[in-house]
């Protein structure tokens, strides 16, 4: 198995090197280092000296892609994809246009995000099994009709309403948690405990619909018809045999999820104010800060294709009839 | 007045070209139109499509777009055309646009939100909410309000009524003559719910929506129904234009990235070997960027193109139009490879099958057989994925909009209204009908999406999950 | 969910307070920023973000006057605010009052008190024998250490007169890259060379440096400063230096009171210098300052917080003891003579989006607020007589409100260059005459500043000098005065105006066609809308159809500096108060198209040109008053804006602060605040008391939605254990 995480994660490389292309293109299609240099620089009497030199500071005085005046391999080296692509590979991601390290703030951005992230998932996943099993006990009674009537339309309102919503009642009407802010410790919890609310709520309809599809699809299946006619309880059909095998797409459709947790939550951590990844890489977009997009489209993808290897993996451990080849 | 065809609109009436021609082409294939019949079926599903089509509608009217003649014509007596580009729809509800208030007001108010000094007729000045300029100003006093608005509303009703009366009547009347019965019998069975096509579910929800829109339109001519925003803008108004960008996002997106998904998922299936690594090598690079940068960096790029080009954009309409367009073609490019995924899926079934090896042993062209016999039997799966991701795509739109990477802020759209709205509800008194206003539209359009969706799933396999590029969408949330 | 609230927030009464319980009733300032800093290094600094936490850390020789308007200059660490010396080009010594053409350079000699300490800081550690600790670290003792307080034993030192000097070098540094250095160049004598003199030495330095650790490698090794001299700015003795200015400029003891004229320790430039100190660690200037100020930051997470703590080296500086009228009233002066500062921590929470603001402010997490408009009905109302009050239940919760007049202008500019709306022609200047009366900005201000501003006759803004009010102050082109008051003319007037401009109703009279107009503007987001529809309907007052490409924040730059617009809106704050400072935004020569200048219009008049050189170096007075009168004659007429508004500042302070005008010019003052903790304890939780039924809704509803569930539950069970089913 080894062999073949090992392949997988090789050929993970050519994509990697695709993604930073298409990161690349697009960020140099919008932006020439001058525009970098000046949105950095502030409003106020920016010199043509000054954004030369700061264009020279962080290497973007080279040429984008070729370099014609370069010798041999240079040309193609010594240019400002390679000299910022390559080193990504190493997880060196440098400095950000602002001067501030990357990797230090990604690690010090990690845990709020996670704090966050984390429980809405298990939570989530949590809620949303319970309550797909309840309308999956009661299929075709009005539990049922009225639980997905329910899902259906809470998937159809958008997040952010939950966001304002909750936000209105719960921190400003009722006084009942801080409105925004983070600190770190066992206070996050204060402040995580809206979002996290809301991220679970907002996710219950379409996660326990798709649940609910999953558990009425196994049912439908000849073991449980066999293990009824045993006389077994219906309880005991749900719990023993429904659940168990309805695992392996739970499982499945999880684990692709899982890494990209630490890419934080865009909305809820800008709303809420908490200093996580999702709000760093918004800050960056708009402050077009080419050094942390490319960084954290780097990681994101990597992770994505962690997740990739990781649910093939999961395969292997819920169906040992899967072997890789 | 001089037509004015945009982009958007181009592509929306050809969008519904394209359905009504599948339509045509399915009624003449039972395997194609037995789950179509299946759909027409479901309660909800139909009474979903009634209410979406009343949405298409208005999305529709709104996109006949045109520059109204000016006055005077110019010194060679040619008529002049407006800069200012409007819709049918503008021209329907031309007093809702036209009569603006200095800033906000409450629904139905006939006075301002706001305290304002004001010159009273004894030359002193005093701080008091101002009468409306339009809101209630044909009331002599403002004791009538209240039986005023009844009245209206009464009005309304009865309209509605009589409309509905008209509608039902010529509903049976048609299935009876097809059928061949009495209006009477007729009339009873789709009562009686005895009909297939449970015409009377949708008889109702259609009078729902007359006693709905008839009194807000009876209303609306003396009164804003849904208050006025920040500069005194109709908040009726500003939501009936917001349905067009919505349906524009939710539809064309779809539409604009089907080449791409058709083209790369039929080749992959078809060809297999190297073009399918290559294919499978795209979108899983394309897949692995995390779809809100991917958006964000594009739209930018998009955005910085059309500013360095003004020359290209003669009017704001059409500046915000082509933004518009792009954000469906960029939500189309993070989102096509699902859909490419299924129909790769799906020929590599369809190539193995008898008759289509039997046509490439007798040596037709490979892009014979795909026109041929592949594409016509994978278009039901971009039906569907058009159904399925319509109401993903219209919530993404709101948050993209609201995170400042959506349309145009010029346009008119759920996501730029909630993000107004959301500043107003911190206000004191709190100002909650924009946001309201916003909310009741959008969540009844993606809810009957929705519905219609799970009678479209429900009517076909329902193993094929064609979700996935909902999913996809929806990762921007 | 209540109890695990309650227990996590660690005492019962209130449940949302978004800072540790620890701190609670210490004495520590509450307040907030939005956007990141980039630099707090002085020489580089240049937003007024920025400027908030390094005036608490950095002492530039002057301030402003804490109560005192207008605006004086008084001394911070000098001993006195130091008088111009003008010399001619023999080195005599002239009168004050010579005329700028004899004057060849000007001298200023700054004293500075003696006494003054440094912050704690590694910089300054020496051992026994006073050789320094850390200041020649080897990189592997760097490698070892992440934060500043690895370094375990901080020094300090007296400030001297080489440290002002030190940081006047570094304006020129080519690797400090100083927004100043081509302004200050102009003006202070030699700076020019030395910053060529130090391109030089950097690139030899480079070039060696690459040679030995690769062409990628950015840490290059220190440049000592004071080997390279500046005849402008000298060392006299310890606590004296000189600053030599090129010809006569009175606005320079301003700058004197910027952050850029700080000190700069040699020993704090060096240890951030050595190599490894950056790698990964954000050990630099640009995030640790070193000041000798009352306040030391001790926390630096632009992410989240920014802590700063007192300095203990402080010298303590007493509290104004006079101001201006009114001020003892406001029971500003109680603490006259009193040694600041009076707050031991001030905390900076970050907080990007205005409502948590605002309801941290009404939470009483905040001690300080500005307005943001949607929230103003419900903070201020305005009284007859245009006086802002605050509302009654903003005044039972004992909030304060404070007003102030900006020092800012924002407008519509026209730009100068366009054929259509640019230029001196006749017509381009009825059009824009035109325009600037159809633009009807008491309505701007009304809807979306509400209230907060007044609509401007002129670029200079109330309290600067040369601004007049009322009638003698009226902008006859816009305005009528009629009952003592100033009233926009009727829109008849633009309209005739704009007939005779050869554009009747809005069509051009030759051609027919409609006028349309282009408005450059950055659009920050969709929230934008209001403002666009807004500039809309004030053109199409005139039947000009108005179209807006909104862009981003580059873009926008970039078309203004190539002259590529025909209308824009922009904003322009004071550096320093003087109507210099304004004026020169429509000074010719500075045109932003040709030369980069602040002319961002373009607009050239020769008249207003002369007499902008001529008003430019004099001393206030009726002689200054009268050019400048002359000078917003001309441009009145000529409209090269449409001269928008001065927006007012308002500043909401709860009860439990004290000491807090509002200040345009001057970041410095949160060393005179006072705050009464306990006070702030009490109605925090009088105000916070959570509201508890709802968490007891939720419960009862989920009890009894299981009830009908477990019944359906039982009849299911039995249904089930019966052979024959339905479900499948």
């Amino acid at each position: 198995m080894t062999a073949y995480i090992v392949r997988r994660l090789l050929y993970a490389l050519p994509i990697l090197v695709g993604v930073n292309l298409i990161t690349f293109a697009l960020f140099f299609v919008v932006n020439t280092p001058d525009d970098m240099a000046r949105m950095q620089l502030g409003a106020k009497r920016v010199t043509p000296e000054a954004i030369e030199k700061w264009k020279a500071e962080r290497g973007y005085d080279r040429p984008l892609l070729w370099n014609g005046s370069a010798a041999g391999a240079g040309k193609l080296t010594d240019t400002i994809f390679f000299q910022k692509s390559v080193r990504l590979f190493a997880f060196d991601f440098g400095n950000a246009d602002d001067g501030r390290n990357i990797r230090h703030e990604i690690v010090s951005r990690m845990v709020p995000s996670l704090a966050l992230a984390i429980p809405v998932f298990l939570i989530g996943i949590a809620v949303n099994v319970t309550f797909a099993m309840l309308m999956a006990f009661f299929r075709a009674t009005y539990i049922d009709f009225w639980g997905v009537v329910l899902a259906v339309s809470m998937m159809s309102i958008s997040t952010l309403f939950y966001i304002i919503g909750g936000q209105y009642l719960v921190s400003k009407v009722w006084s009942l948690v801080p409105i925004s802010g983070y600190q770190p410790g066992l206070d996050s919890a204060r402040f995580v405990l809206l979002p996290v609310l809301i991220g679970v709520v907002s996710g219950i309809g379409g996660g326990a619909r798709w649940y609910r599809t999953v558990f009425l699809e196994e049912m439908g299946r000849d073991y449980v018809r066999t293990a009824r006619a045993k006389g077994l309880a219906e309880t005991a059909v749900l719990f023993r045999h429904v659940l168990k095998n309805a695992m392996i797409p739970i499982l499945t459709g999880a684990v692709v999820v899982i890494p990209l947790l630490f890419m934080g939550s865009l909305l809820a951590e800008s709303f809420f104010g908490i200093p996580g990844l999702g709000s760093y890489t918004i800050d960056a977009i708009q402050a077009q800060d080419f050094a942390v997009v490319r960084s954290m489209v780097f990681l994101g993808s990597f992770l994505y294709i962690v997740g990739l290897v990781l649910t093939d993996i999961s395969y292997t451990l819920v169906d040992p009839r899967v072997r890789f080849e | 007045m001089m037509p004015v065809v945009l982009w958007t609109d181009a592509l929306l009436w050809l969008l519904v070209a394209g359905v009504a021609g599948y339509a045509l082409y399915a009624r003449k294939r039972p395997h194609l139109r037995a789950p179509w019949r299946r759909v027409t079926r479901s309660t909800a599903g139909m009474i979903s499509a009634v209410v979406l089509a009343a949405f298409v509608a208005v999305g529709l009217l709104d996109s006949l777009h045109y520059r109204p003649a000016l006055e005077k014509n110019d010194a060679e007596g040619r008529t002049v055309y407006a800069v200012e580009v409007r819709s049918a729809l503008d021209a329907l509800i031309e007093p809702l646009r036209v009569r603006t208030e200095k800033t906000y007001s409450a629904p139905l108010a006939t006075r301002a939100y706001a305290k304002e000094t004001v010159d009273l007729a004894d030359g002193t000045v005093a701080r008091e909410f101002p009468r409306l300029r339009n809101g209630g100003a044909h009331l002599a006093s403002e004791d009538a309000r209240g039986r005023d608005v009844l009245l209206r509303a009464a009005l309304g009703l009865a309209a509605a009524g009589v409309a509905w009366i008209a509608i039902a009547c010529a509903v049976v009347w048609r299935l009876a003559r097809t059928r061949g019965t009495g209006f009477g019998s007729m009339w009873g069975s789709v009562w009686r719910a005895e009909t297939e096509v449970p015409w009377a579910a949708m008889l109702v929800t259609v009078g729902c929506m007359f006693g709905l829109a008839f009194p807000v339109a009876f209303l609306s001519t003396g009164y804003h129904v849904l208050g006025t925003d920040k500069v005194g803008q109709d908040v009726l108004y500003l939501s009936l234009k917001s349905i067009r960008t919505a349906l524009v996002i939710g539809g064309l997106t779809t539409l604009v990235m089907l080449p791409f998904a058709v083209l790369l998922g039929i080749s992959a299936g078809y060809f297999k070997g190297w073009v399918d690594d290559a294919i499978q090598y795209l979108y899983t690079t394309l897949n692995s960027i995390p779809a809100v940068l991917l958006i964000a960096a594009a739209v930018l790029m998009m955005q910085v193109y059309i500013d360095s080009r003004p020359e290209l954009f003669p009017t704001a309409a059409q500046r915000a139009d082509l933004r518009l367009l792009f954000l469906a073609i960029i939500l189309g490019l993070t989102s096509w490879t699902g859909l490419a995924r299924l129909l790769r899926g799906e020929t590599l079934k369809l190539r193995e099958l008898e008759y289509i090896q039997a046509a490439r042993a007798f040596g037709v062209g490979d892009g014979r057989i795909i026109t041929r016999h592949i594409l016509p039997n994978v278009m039901h799966l971009v039906m569907i994925a058009l159904v399925m991701d319509f109401s993903g795509l219209v919530l993404a739109e709101a948050v993209l909009s609201y995170v400042g990477v959506g349309v145009d802020p010029t346009m008119t759209s759920f996501g730029t209204m909630i993000n107004s709205a959301r500043l107003e509800l911190a206000r004191e008194p709190m100002v909650w009908w924009a946001l309201a206003a916003a909310f009741a539209f959008m969540f009844t359009l993606v809810l009957a999406a929705n519905l219609f969706a799970d009678a479209v799933r429900d009517a076909f396999d329902p193993r094929t999950r064609v979700g996935v590029r909902g999913a996809a969408a929806g990762r921007a949330a | 969910m209540a109890a695990a609230v309650g227990a996590v927030a660690g005492c019962g009464d209130v449940w949302n307070d978004p800072y540790p319980a620890a701190e609670r009733g210490s004495n520590t300032f509450y307040s907030s920023f939005i956007e990141r800093p980039k630099t707090l290094d002085p020489a580089r600094s240049y937003t007024a973000d920025e400027w908030g936490f390094t005036s608490q850390v950095y002492e530039p020789p002057l301030q402003y006057h804490y109560l005192k308007r207008p605006y004086e200059l008084v001394p911070q660490t000098a001993t006195d605010v130091p008088r111009a010396r003008l010399f001619d080009r023999d080195a005599r010594e002239l009168p004050a009052d010579s005329p700028p053409d004899r004057v060849a350079y000007s001298e200023y000699e700054i004293r500075i008190k003696p006494g003054i300490r440094y912050q704690p800081h590694p910089a300054f550690a020496v051992d026994a024998s006073g050789k320094p600790l850390y200041l020649d670290l080897p990189e592997s003792e760097i490698r070892k250490r992440h934060t500043l307080a690895d370094f375990e034993q901080p020094g300090t030192r007296e400030l001297t007169a080489e440290d002002y000097v030190y940081q006047i070098k570094r304006l020129a540094h080519p690797r400090v890259n100083s927004p100043i250095f081509g302004h200050m160049s102009e003006y202070i004598v030699g700076l020019q060379e030395l910053g060529a003199t130090l391109k030089a030495e950097n690139a030899r330095l480079a070039d060696q440096h690459r040679a030995r650790y690769g062409p990628a490698d950015t840490g290059l090794p220190w440049i000592d400063l004071r080997d390279f001299p500046l005849a402008g700015a000298e060392v006299i003795d310890a606590h004296t230096y000189r600053v030599r200015i090129k010809g006569k400029y009175p606005q320079f003891a301003y700058w004197l009171a910027m952050p850029f004229f700080a000190p700069m320790p040699v020993e704090a430039d060096r240890f951030y210098s050595q190599r490894g100190m950056n790698d990964g660690r954000n050990l630099t200037l640009d995030w640790y300052p070193v000041g000798t100020g009352p306040y030391m930051l001790t926390e630096n997470n632009p992410n989240a917080r920014m802590v700063l703590e007192r300095n203990p080296h402080f010298r303590g500086e007493p509290y104004p003891a006079e101001g201006e009228a009114g001020d003892r009233e406001a029971g500003l002066l109680a603490d006259a003579g009193k040694a600041a500062p009076f707050i031991d921590r001030v905390v900076y929470t970050r907080e990007k989006e205005g409502i948590p603001y605002w309801n941290k402010f009404l939470q009483g997490y905040y001690d300080q607020s500005g307005i943001a408009s949607d929230n103003f009905d419900q903070a201020v109302r305005i009284d007859l007589d245009g006086e802002a009050n605050l509302t009654p239940e903003m005044e039972a919760r004992g909030i304060r409100l404070r007003t102030s007049v900006g020092t800012s202008t924002f407008y519509l500019a026209f730009n100068h260059l366009d054929p259509v709306v640019g230029g001196l022609s006749e017509q381009a200047r009825k059009l824009r005459q035109a325009i600037s009366i159809a633009v009807d900005w008491e309505e701007f201000i009304s809807i979306f500043q509400n209230g907060r501003g007044i609509p401007g006759m002129g670029p200079i803004p109330p309290g600067i000098f040369g601004y007049r009010d009322g009638k003698g102050g009226v902008n006859p082109v816009v305005y009528e005065w009629i009952d003592g008051r100033p009233q926009r003319k009727p829109l008849e007037t633009a309209k005739r105006l704009l007939a005779e401009a050869g554009f009747p109703d809005g069509r051009d009279a030759k051609t027919g066609q409609p006028l349309v107009l282009y408005l450059d503007t950055v659009q920050r987001g969709p929230g934008d809308k209001p403002r666009l529809d807004w500039y809309r309907r004030q053109f199409a007052k005139l039947g000009i159809q108005l179209e807006i490409r909104a862009t981003d924040w580059n873009r926008f730059q970039e078309k203004i500096r190539q002259g590529n617009t025909q209308l824009f809106f922009l904003g322009w704050n004071a550096d320093y108060p003087d109507p210099e400072n304004f004026m020169f935004l429509l000074n010719g020569p500075q045109a932003r198209a040709k030369t980069g200048g602040e002319n961002a219009s373009n607009y050239q008049n020769p008249e207003y040109d002369r007499l902008f050189e001529q008003m430019k170096n004099m001393e206030n007075g009726p002689a200054r008053q009268a050019v400048i009168d002359r000078m917003l004659e001309i441009a009145r007429e000529d409209a090269p804006w449409v001269w928008g508004f001065h927006p007012k500042e308002y500043a909401l302070s709860h009860d439990w602060l004290a000491n807090v005008k509002p200040n345009q010019m001057a970041r410095n003052g949160l060393k005179f605040y006072r705050l009464d903790a306990a006070q702030r304890e009490a109605e925090r939780s009088a105000w916070n008391r959570p509201v508890l039924w709802p968490l007891a809704l939720v419960l009862a509803a989920i009890v009894l939605g299981t009830i009908p569930a477990v019944r359906a539950y039982r009849r299911r069970e039995r249904a089930a254990a019966r052979p024959a089913q339905r479900a499948a």
